[in-house]
């Protein structure tokens, strides 16, 4: 690890002022202290806001509001989350472990970075590490990697769980930083990698995320997340689907879809939501809705099983949510 | 041609010393155990940090480098080696103990972070001589083999009982998935957290 300076800040505006060129806030730490270990990240300042009172979880008639610096247990098992939104607490649940669920924050899960192989050692080349100096992925260990948003210079995925689901639910998150308060939309929050993939998220120098704010969705309570992974826990997925329905009379009024595990980014299928809606509830509908589910995949040398597998962990999401 | 690349390697390391010297990094050129040894040395620009902790009961107060991984002040400086350093990423439970009632991971937590917070590790259990009736069943049912991940599986299985997961073995066991057992110890650990449970 490089040397740092240290500081603790009690109140966002302690933070705001502690922030600057190379800082970084410590939250959970699960990813700042394994990448500051690796030499991926090095700030020169760190700022720990886990006493920073980003605290809260409450529904109102607009929907839910998560503080950031709640974690990620905390929010898993809340009554408000649970049971008005199955497919938030089974993806938090599925999430790393027990230990590392009770220090990470939702803000920090939020911003964590890739699990690429390549990205995590520096001394291979990497863009989104070390722009320019090439992706040792695109010819290399890329069985875990995105086939869908990709460029030439990443193809690497985002790893978050949570991501997904509330990119599913059109969640936005609340930032404040030296220019005050702004909220932006999830799905807009995330780059793709294009030419320039260290810039990932359209978050500021500085900036803080604040909260998170899930609409209200009544029919989301029927909703699930369904992870794909190499172990039965524990791991980060292969492929997973955020699917949520509106059934009325056995037809399908409105669908919500995401998934996780194939994209450069938390990837939404309107596509896929538009073909379920107006049709019966049923395996075949399912089947047809899928079929261009991954259309636009750019396969690699190791991956190209993942458009087959995202069409049938949809589907077995549905299967799931009709039972 | 095994000459020639020992010569490379030296030079190599000797580069890297200097770099790291002109950096006023010298002594975290030594991995993996970088920040216990900067403060040793006194690195620059390293800024110390004072952190004020509760182990196992005791009022601990610690002048560190902010580097210093919880576990490794636990280890390094407070010479409390049963919780064990395994994989120092985040990836194997090895590390785990209970800040403030809570299961986390030493290694990813940093000692500064956790300044005014109550530590409980694997020697914090037992009552004198009368082990943590966790530890008894670990015992009774031989949870374990080369016992490397054993402190780690019974603070994860301390908490998972304090926090009523322990209902089911499939309960158990996904609940107890953050804590590897490379011995493949796991029919025994998942019997001991039961046993443990019923007379809990
Ligand atoms: C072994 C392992 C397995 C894992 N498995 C999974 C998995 O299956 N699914 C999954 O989704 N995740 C998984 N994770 C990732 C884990 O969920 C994230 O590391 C965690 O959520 C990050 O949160 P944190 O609070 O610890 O963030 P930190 O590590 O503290 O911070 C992460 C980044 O966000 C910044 N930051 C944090 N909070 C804020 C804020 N409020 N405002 C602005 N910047 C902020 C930090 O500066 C840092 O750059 C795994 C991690 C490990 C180590
Ligand atoms: S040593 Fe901490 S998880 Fe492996
Ligand atoms: S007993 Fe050897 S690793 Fe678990």
């Amino acid at each position: 690890m490089r040397p740092y300076t240290f500081a603790a800040a009690r109140s966002v505006g302690e933070a705001l002022e502690q922030a600057r060129d190379g800082s970084a806030y410590l939250a959970g730490g699960t990813t700042l202290v394994d990448l500051m270990k690796l030499e991926v990240i090095s700030p020169a300042h760190v700022v720990d806001i886990t006493a920073v009172p980003l605290r809260g979880i409450r529904a109102g008639a607009k929907g839910l509001s998560i503080g950031a610096m709640e974690r990620m247990a905390d929010v898993a098992g809340h009554d408000l989350v649970a049971g008005p939104y199955p497919m938030l607490a089974e993806a938090l649940r599925q999430s790393a472990s027990p230990q590392i669920r009770n220090m990470a924050t939702i803000g920090g899960n939020l911003l964590q970075r890739t699990r690429c192989g390549y990205f995590r050692d520096p001394a291979t080349p990497c863009n989104k590490r070390s722009p320019g100096s090439g992706c040792s992925a695109v010819d290399g260990h890329n069985r875990s990697h995105a086939v869908l948003g990709t460029s030439d210079a990443c193809v690497a995925t985002h790893p978050s769980d949570l991501a997904v689901a509330l990119i599913a639910l059109d969640a936005r998150l609340s930032l404040r930083g030296a220019g005050g308060e702004r909220s932006l939309r999830l799905a807009d929050f995330y780059r793709l990698p294009g030419s320039t993939p260290h810039q990932e998220n359209e978050l500021r120098p500085g900036e803080l995320i604040t909260g998170v704010a899930v609409p209200a969705l009544p029919w989301a309570r029927r909703s699930t997340y369904v992870k794909v992974r190499d172990r039965q826990s524990y791991d980060f997925a292969l492929c997973s689907a955020a699917v949520a329905v509106n059934v009325r009379g056995g037809v399908i009024g409105e669908a919500r879809v995401a998934a996780g595990g194939v994209g450069t980014r938390p990837w939404r299928l309107p596509a896929v939501e538009q073909a379920l809606k107006g049709k019966p509830m049923r395996l075949e509908t399912f089947q047809a809705a899928v079929e261009h589910a991954a259309d636009g995949s750019r396969l690699l040398s190791r991956n190209a099983f993942k458009p087959a597998l995202l069409r049938r962990t949809i589907v077995r999401a549905l299967v799931h949510l009709a039972g | 041609m095994e000459e020639q690349s020992r010569d490379d390697e030296v030079s190599r390391r000797g580069f890297l010393l200097t770099s790291a010297a002109a950096a006023g990094l010298t002594a975290i050129a030594e991995h993996p155990r970088p920040a216990v040894a900067a403060t040793a040395a006194g690195a620059a620009g390293a800024a110390v940090v004072e952190v004020a902790l509760k182990v196992n009961g005791k009022a601990r107060t610690l002048s560190l480098d902010p580097r210093v991984t919880l576990l490794d002040a636990l280890r390094e400086r407070l010479d409390l080696t049963g919780t064990k350093k395994g994989c120092d990423r985040g990836q194997c439970g090895a590390c785990t103990v209970h800040v403030d009632g809570r299961r986390v991971l030493s290694c990813l937590t940093l000692a500064a972070g956790v300044s005014g917070k109550a530590v409980i590790t694997i020697e914090g259990l037992a009552d004198g001589d009368r082990l943590h009736p966790v530890q008894r069943a670990f015992v009774e049912c031989d949870g374990l083999q080369c016992g490397f991940c054993t402190p780690g599986q019974v603070m994860s299985a301390v908490a998972l009982i304090e926090e009523g997961y322990a209902g089911s073995e499939a309960e158990i066991r996904e609940h107890m998935s953050g804590n590897i057992c490379r011995c493949g110890a796991y029919q025994q650990i998942v019997q001991a957290v039961r046993m443990a449970k019923e007379g809990a």
